[in-house]
């Protein structure tokens, strides 16, 4: 039997890793800048004011170089489940394949077809017919990102299933459980409003660095205009979901929220972190060490968020992995060590019940079935060993999360003040605003790579919440052939990454043809 | 009425079919491949390019939606070929990955790399994308090398538990090239790529001394093909396949199974043979008549129907349609690698939407391609690759 090591769990995730978050570069501008650019062809059908068609043929053009790049780092992820995690693609395909599947039917087909229009069909079809395009376009984009956040929330929070022991695998019981599972909403939302927070942004700098070289005025301040609004109303909407994602983490993930808070010894009534830095002595959950060097807290606010009462509990990482404090249902929490004898039992079980079905004792079969299914709420940490290996990379989790929550509420300020001064028709002269709102630009970027950090590492060690770690869930290679296709992509996408933004800069220089 | 065996044969139908579909839109990479010797001017090469960059997005999605449904309706193939044929697969991927950039990057100002970069980019991706492919599709007539035992996810182990499909070749995938068979459905799913893309070009170009090139490219490329595929046919044909006895699941060896498959589904034997027929009429009339331009069409749905027959060949009628060499009992079948009954039905109710995606597809393919295109074309229209 073969043995799969760490390092090969490590690599194959460092190439999840490494691909995601070069898609997640790309994704979020077609996502917000795709729905401003429709919204200013929508103003050119509705007026017939020519400058409104080439200040969305300018972004249009903007949209497609980020596109095609954006494409192209998405094939690899579709089909790195299989390549890298074959068991996992057995283990839960049955549920996860259907998304994925469906994202291809109704999402891609629809971008693909309409982008075609959208590009080519400005002398080939009717005005209206070309807007519809567009917007069916950016509808295709949206649900492609619906389809890819259930599966996503499914892995957080599996739902709609039920595990087959014949056939060793989890199988869909529910679909409209899977679709819509409220953790799946609150992900496409905060996800695409992430999107729409960054195409702002995107659209807010460049406009400013047209104002800053004195040039283009009236498209830069259109532009600006539209994109500080659609970027303040996309912040505001992004705090409201944020809440409702931390609040879905702190009733389906708690160790994810402990992680995102530091906060190791659960109390009642707990404070946010506002500001801390954490004790990078600190290396396991039960030593005495304190984890914060210093923080500054606002009280209560963590468990009015994660459990809507100022005074609810939320467990911290000991609470979690050690057990014995009360649940909001009112039962007691397990151990990980009782988690554990539990997930070995239901493993066992499924053992011995394959052995009692090959040997025709059927009685035995429906025993082990029943332990199998009373216990297999806690099969994946049968594939642990210790408490400490439940628990995620606390700083990684921890710094990210609280960096993602500033940059978000900064945004919020600058969309605020840029609305203001283009309201007071001043932004022509505010170079200092100018120059903000351009080196804002990466910070969106930055805040939307964090989120999915705090989202993926802070559930590790799971892919499939506490029924599949990821040691196993990974394919069978050598670590060698993992190591060259991370090397081999890493190189391409970012050779690629810098064509990109090397055309990108160069058409933004050449600027929109009035 | 719906049961589950109807729901894996459906499943299988799709699939096969989507393999079709994905062989049809091919001909994107069959024209990339020749960029450099269809093509001699730089004029020339823009407008190839432009006639195919208006293409290229519904062969790479076809390739995601065959992705994407297979791993919806057979996960173990997904997990298994994909995780063991590590290299066939990455190296496709690769190649993919080359083409979607390279359309929109290739003549954009600030491209530090050239323009010839990203044709070369194209070239590779036109000629590996589409041999590989063909020779991924050859080992589910000729078998590859791995295991399959779900009991070893319970191997509880201080790293973690065994993999349930293991690749028994250290190649991962890419031994497949040991296999002349393979190497003749590799080499003729090339030519039969570059052949529909000389006929598309035909079809497509308003531009005398490209379509008077592209015609005896139909030939160049087309007699390979013939020559490719008749060898690869034969020798799968009457070659032992692997048949799966419909009562114990139990795989054997069986003499001429994939004809005995033919002569058992009729029907599928008489649309393989039309399909087959409407490919040779593409290329025959476009070779010997004067005006006759609608090659593609014959072409294409003669494409699309002789490999959706294959794949139905390589599945149906109690066939494992990816089989192990190594361990007989490890081959998957559309019973033992398919989702759920549940899924699948769900899956089902989902691809009823298919017929509106090959609607709004029509409308706009024949919304752009009112007219042939010309290099006038690429002066006035506003966005051109």
């Amino acid at each position: 039997m073969e043995i799969l090591n760490a390092s090969l769990v490590n690599w194959s995730r460092a190439q999840f890793a490494m691909t995601a978050a070069y898609h997640w570069l790309f994704v979020p501008l077609t996502l917000g800048l795709g729905v401003m650019m429709a919204i200013m062809e929508t103003k050119y059908v509705r007026t017939g004011d020519e400058k409104w068609r080439k200040t969305a043929k300018f972004w249009q053009t903007i949209f497609g170089i980020n596109f095609a790049i954006g494409v192209a780092t998405g094939i690899i992820l579709e089909f790195q489940f299989g390549t890298n995690w074959s068991n996992y693609s057995w283990f839960v395909g049955d549920i996860f394949g259907a998304p994925l599947a469906i994202e291809a039917i109704v999402a891609f087909f629809l971008e693909a077809t309409f982008i075609s229009i959208m590009f080519f069909g400005w002398n080939r079809v009717s005005k209206k017919a070309h807007l519809t395009a567009t917007w069916l376009t950016i509808l295709g984009a949206t649900l492609s990102a619906y389809w890819i956040l259930v599966a996503n929330a499914w892995m957080q929070h599996p739902v709609g299933m039920n595990f087959n022991p014949d056939t060793v695998r989890n199988e869909m019981t529910d679909f409209w459980a899977v679709a819509l599972s409220p953790v799946a909403v609150n992900k496409f939302f905060h996800a695409v409003l992430s999107g729409w927070g960054l195409g702002a942004s995107f659209v807010v700098g460049v406009g400013s660095w047209y104002l800053l070289k004195k040039r283009h005025v009236d498209f830069a301040l259109k532009s600006i205009k539209m994109g500080a609004v659609f970027g303040f109303i996309s912040f505001i909407l992004l705090a409201v979901t944020g809440d409702g994602s931390a609040y879905q983490v702190a009733q389906k993930q708690p160790m994810k929220l402990a992680s995102m808070e530091g906060l190791y010894k659960g109390k009642s009534g707990a404070g946010m972190v506002a500001f801390g830095i954490l004790n990078p002595n600190k290396q396991a959950y039960n030593d005495t060490i304190d984890p914060y060097y210093f923080k500054i807290e606002l009280p209560k606010l963590l468990s009015l968020l994660g459990y809507r009462d100022i005074n609810a509990f939320v467990p911290g990482i000991n609470d979690i992995v050690e057990g014995g404090y009360t649940l909001p249902d009112g039962e007691k929490a397990l151990s990980f060590d009782e988690k554990k004898e539990r997930g070995q039992l239901a493993i066992r079980a499924l053992a011995n019940y394959q052995k009692a079905k090959k040997e025709g004792r059927d009685s035995d079969a429906t025993e082990y079935k029943n332990t199998l299914h009373e216990n297999y709420a806690y099969f994946g940490y049968g594939y642990l060993t210790k408490g400490q290996d439940s628990i995620p990379h606390v700083p990684l989790t921890f710094y990210s999360f609280h960096l993602m929550v500033i940059i978000g509420f900064y945004f919020i300020l600058m969309f605020a003040i840029v609305w203001y001064v283009v309201h007071k028709k001043k932004m022509e002269t505010a170079t200092w605003l100018q120059y903000i709102a351009l080196w804002s630009i990466p910070l969106a970027y930055l805040a939307g790579q964090l989120g999915w950090i705090v989202a993926e590492v802070g559930r590790q060690p799971w892919t499939i919440q506490d029924v599949l770690p990821v040691q196993a869930a990974v394919s069978g290679l050598s670590t060698g052939n993992v190591i060259t296709t991370f090397i081999l992509f890493a190189t391409l996408f970012t050779l690629l990454l810098v064509a990109e933004v090397t055309i990108m800069v160069k058409q933004i220089k050449k600027g929109p043809e009035l | 009425m719906i049961t589950y065996s109807f729901l894996q044969h459906y499943w299988w139908f799709v699939i096969s079919l989507l393999c079709g579909v994905l062989t049809f839109l091919l001909f994107v990479q069959g024209g990339q491949s020749m960029l450099y010797s269809l093509a001699k001017t730089d004029d020339e090469k823009k407008l190839l390019l432009n006639a195919l960059g208006r293409k290229w997005e519904y062969t790479f999605t076809t390739l995601v939606t065959f992705g994407g449904a297979f791993f919806a309706s057979f996960p173990l193939f997904y997990s298994t070929s994909f995780g063991g044929a590590y290299w066939v697969w990455m190296l496709l991927l690769f190649c993919f990955v080359l083409q979607a950039v390279s359309y929109e990057f290739h003549s954009k100002p600030g491209n530090i790399f050239g323009a010839n970069t990203y044709r070369a980019f194209l070239f590779i991706n036109g000629v590996l994308g589409t041999f590989l492919l063909g020779v991924a599709v050859g080992t589910f007539f000729t078998g590859s090398a791995f295991s399959v035992n779900k009991e070893n996810l319970l191997s509880v182990g201080n790293t973690g538990g065994g993999v349930i499909s293991r690749w028994e070749n250290p190649f991962h995938g890419l031994e497949a090239l040991g296999n002349l068979s393979n190497w003749c459905l590799g080499l003729s799913i090339l030519f039969l790529a570059r052949t529909l893309a000389a006929l598309f070009f035909v079809n497509r170009l308003d531009h005398a001394a490209l379509v008077e090139k592209s015609k005896k490219y139909v030939l160049y490329n087309g007699a390979p093909f013939v020559i490719f595929f008749l060898i690869f046919l034969i020798w799968t044909l009457f070659a032992e396949g692997f048949a799966v006895d419909p009562g114990s699941g139990i795989v054997s060896m069986e003499k001429m199974k994939y004809w005995h498959n033919f002569l058992q589904m009729p029907i599928v034997l008489v649309m393989f043979l039309l399909g087959v027929a409407a490919v040779l009429y593409g290329i025959a009339g476009t070779v010997f008549k004067n005006n006759f331009r609608k090659g593609i069409w014959y072409s294409g749905v003669g494409t699309v129907l002789t490999v959706t027959m294959l794949m139905l060949i390589a599945g149906y009628n109690h066939t494992a349609y990816y089989p192990s060499t190594y361990d007989l009992q490890s081959s998957l079948t559309i019973q033992n690698s398919s989702s759920s009954e549940f899924t699948l039905k769900v899956m089902f109710y989902v691809s009823l939407l298919v017929p509106v995606v090959i609607g709004y597809i029509a409308y706009a393919w024949r919304s752009l391609e009112k007219k042939r295109l010309s290099m006038e074309d690429l002066k006035s229209d506003e966005h051109t690759y």
